[in-house]
């Protein structure tokens, strides 16, 4: 990271901002506070050029027209790829998520390139929407706890050899490939499918992009009272029988 | 109540057709069963009922009124009852003032069988291209259109599109808020539009043109794509601080019992849709100063001998106007927030709310969902009181009258409760 402050980028606020997207930029701006680093957040329009020297990137979901909008716009100003290859971090949710891949679906129904930094490609599901909350147990190489959240989608993202998935789910349809898994990961970029705020159910993995951008393997401790809270809530509500 | 006072007369029903009369008389009996059981109103089964047997009744029972349409995302079923108060100034008004505004509950209203002249009528923002095809409205009212219960509802650029694919045959003036772009998009097609100047606080679904999908440029109050050339018309009407400026730069001091901005926004509508029928801004004015509380909405209630003002905040949108609208710190706020299926389920848009708005105030969090407020809220920095109930925040609070602020169902909670 630069030397004087860590450097969040929030990718697309005026296209990809829909469901609480918000959130995850809020809450690693917070968790980043509470371990006293100084953090800057730059939030990025879509006639703006991403800037390179990022930390970490977050890029959000969005409605169909957007996310074609964003996916083009991202494909030629170049700035989040050149930061990729640089080893920034980079979370993408839903649309964002779609857009971090090689392709997916457009709203014109056309197959739309997406910037090829995770390897996987997202089709157009043909049953019902994915719409619920969701539980998932992370892929045991990153030291997580269980992932909750909400998700709502019609993409269904197929994985490649280049990527592990991200979760398993135990509750809810994630990719919606119907084998299971949730979201994608390599090195330090991700992809889930649980929307807009994750990070505020699930701020171990805000402080593993912290992690990562500090290149530290731990963090001073900050108070995680309300979001236990509301962990136990939702998972109790999650599995809890219909 | 504005409701209750287009009960049946009988007139009205004499005159309709005979399936009509059958299926005005069979909604009347659904209804009364429903009523009887303890299920509320029986408007809304009355209506399926009646519709059932006669799928045009909606349309006849229009056909000797003259219709108007309010839809929006916020404020339809306050700005539905500001247009009606003005309205009884030109003549009997028949509305769904308890905001019954699907088919069902929109037919039960009208079938309520009265003289009116007029039906003012809310409509959700899903229907409005179909009630606006049965009922041939004279004027329609677009308020504003943003993000709201998104696990079940189109989404909001899309709702734009089909406004403006249904409505651009109607005869109806269409009186719209330029001040929105999506709102404007929908309008923009239509034959007679009256522009009003209403404002619009809420801005983040609209940074892309609804045309070409240019980034919007939004200096200050107005707002142009450089793209396209998609820009916000000229307004007939406008809200101007606490004044409605009519067509011909006549300015009239708006008084309102209502509080906030919104209101001023929906009041200056409200004229707007009045001079559409004759009815002057000075007489509509003063008759919408006679309206203090809708379906419970700003309602101050004495609940543990305490003042409490009760405020609807069901989306971002709403969320926004209600904060601009309450007392200053120290003044003890509440906040209950739930997610069962009227609210939606999702409760990711508590992240799109500025709940940081809230420094200063004591805030006491309750509701179905109080947790995910209580995160929402640590993350804002504020200082807040996670409590089990009304009564518990009511006990803990200090001095001085509560701001409630709650969404759909919570709303509805708290209302039961204070009422004992």
């Amino acid at each position: 990271m630069s030397e004087s402050s860590l450097r969040v980028v929030w990718v697309y606020p005026d296209l990809l901002s829909t469901y609480g997207d918000r959130g995850n930029a809020l809450v690693v701006e917070r968790r980043a506070r509470q371990r006293h680093l100084n953090v800057t957040r730059i939030d990025v329009r879509s006639d703006q050029s991403v800037p390179t020297s990022g930390d970490i990137y977050l890029i959000g979901g969005g409605e169909d027209r957007p996310q074609r909008l964003a996916a083009e716009r991202l494909r030629n100003d170049t700035g989040l790829v050149r930061a990729a290859e640089n080893g920034a971090i980079i979370l993408g949710v839903c649309a964002g998520f779609q857009i971090l891949g090689h392709e997916f679906v457009n709203d014109l129904g056309q197959r739309e390139p997406g910037l090829g930094l995770l390897d996987v490609w997202t089709t157009r599901g043909e049953g019902e929407r994915c719409v619920g909350d969701v539980l998932a147990d992370v892929d045991p190489q990153l030291g997580l706890p269980q992932l909750t959240g909400f998700e709502n989608h019609q993409g269904v993202t197929h994985l490649g050899q280049g990527v592990k998935p991200l979760a398993r789910v135990t509750a809810g349809r994630g990719n919606g490939t119907g084998d299971g898994t949730e979201g994608a990961w390599r090195d330090t970029v991700f992809g889930t499918y649980l929307h807009g705020p994750v990070l505020a159910r699930n701020p171990a993995v805000a402080d593993m992009l912290l992690k990562l951008a500090l290149d530290v393997n731990a963090l001073p401790p900050a108070d995680t009272t309300w979001y236990d809270a509301l962990r136990a809530e939702r998972i109790a509500a999650t599995t809890r029988p219909a | 109540m504005a409701g209750t006072e287009s009960e049946p007369t009988g007139a009205r029903d004499a005159s309709l057709p005979a399936r009509a009369k059958i299926a005005v008389t069979a909604g009347k009996v659904a209804a009364a069963v429903s009523r009887k059981a303890g299920r509320g109103s029986g408007s809304v089964i009355g209506g399926k009922v009646a519709l059932r047997l006669d799928p045009d009744l909606l349309a006849t029972l229009a056909d000797h009124l003259d219709v108007v349409l309010v839809s929006a995302t916020n404020g339809k079923t306050t700005t539905t009852r500001l247009i009606a108060e003005a309205l009884r100034a030109a003549g009997p008004v028949v509305s769904n003032a308890l905001g019954a505004n699907m088919p069902a509950g929109i037919t039960s209203a009208l079938a309520g069988g009265s003289e009116a002249r007029f039906g003012v009528i809310e409509v959700d923002e899903k229907y409005l291209a179909g009630v606006a095809r049965d009922t041939r409205p004279k004027a329609i009212a677009l308020l504003n259109l943003s993000r709201d219960q998104l696990d079940r509802a189109a989404e909001t650029r899309m709702m734009a599109e089909k406004w403006r694919e249904g409505l651009q045959d109607t005869e109806a003036v269409v009186i719209a808020n330029a001040d929105d772009p999506l709102v404007t998009w929908a309008a923009s097609s239509c034959k007679k539009v009256v522009w009003v100047a209403a404002g619009q606080a809420w801005k983040e679904d609209a940074w892309s043109c609804p045309a070409c999908g240019g980034v919007m440029q939004r200096p200050g109050d107005d707002w142009f794509c450089q793209e396209c050339g998609f820009r916000r018309p000229n307004p007939h009407w406008a809200l101007q601080g606490t004044h409605v400026i009519d067509p011909q730069r006549g300015a009239w001091p708006i008084q309102l019992q209502l509080p906030g901005r919104a209101n001023l926004a929906n009041a200056t509508s409200s004229a707007a849709v009045a001079a559409v029928f004759g009815v002057s801004p000075q007489v509509a004015l003063e008759r919408m100063r006679g309206v203090s509380a809708v379906a419970g909405r700003y309602d101050v209630v004495q609940y543990q001998g305490r003042d409490i003002r009760l405020l609807l905040a069901k989306n971002p949108a709403g969320w926004l106007e209600t904060f601009s609208l309450i007392d200053g710190p120290p003044t003890p706020v509440v906040l209950s927030v739930n997610a069962l299926d009227a609210d939606g389920t999702d409760t990711s848009w508590l992240w799109d709310v500025d709940y940081e708005r809230l420094a200063g105030h004591p805030v006491f969090v309750l509701g179905q969902r109080k947790l995910d407020l209580a995160v929402r809220l640590e993350v804002a920095g504020l200082q807040f009181h996670v409590v089990d109930s009304l009564e518990q925040a009511v006990r803990m609070a200090p001095p001085g009258r509560i701001e409630a602020i709650a969404n759909y169902t919570a709303f509805q909670q708290l209302r039961k409760v204070v009422a004992g």
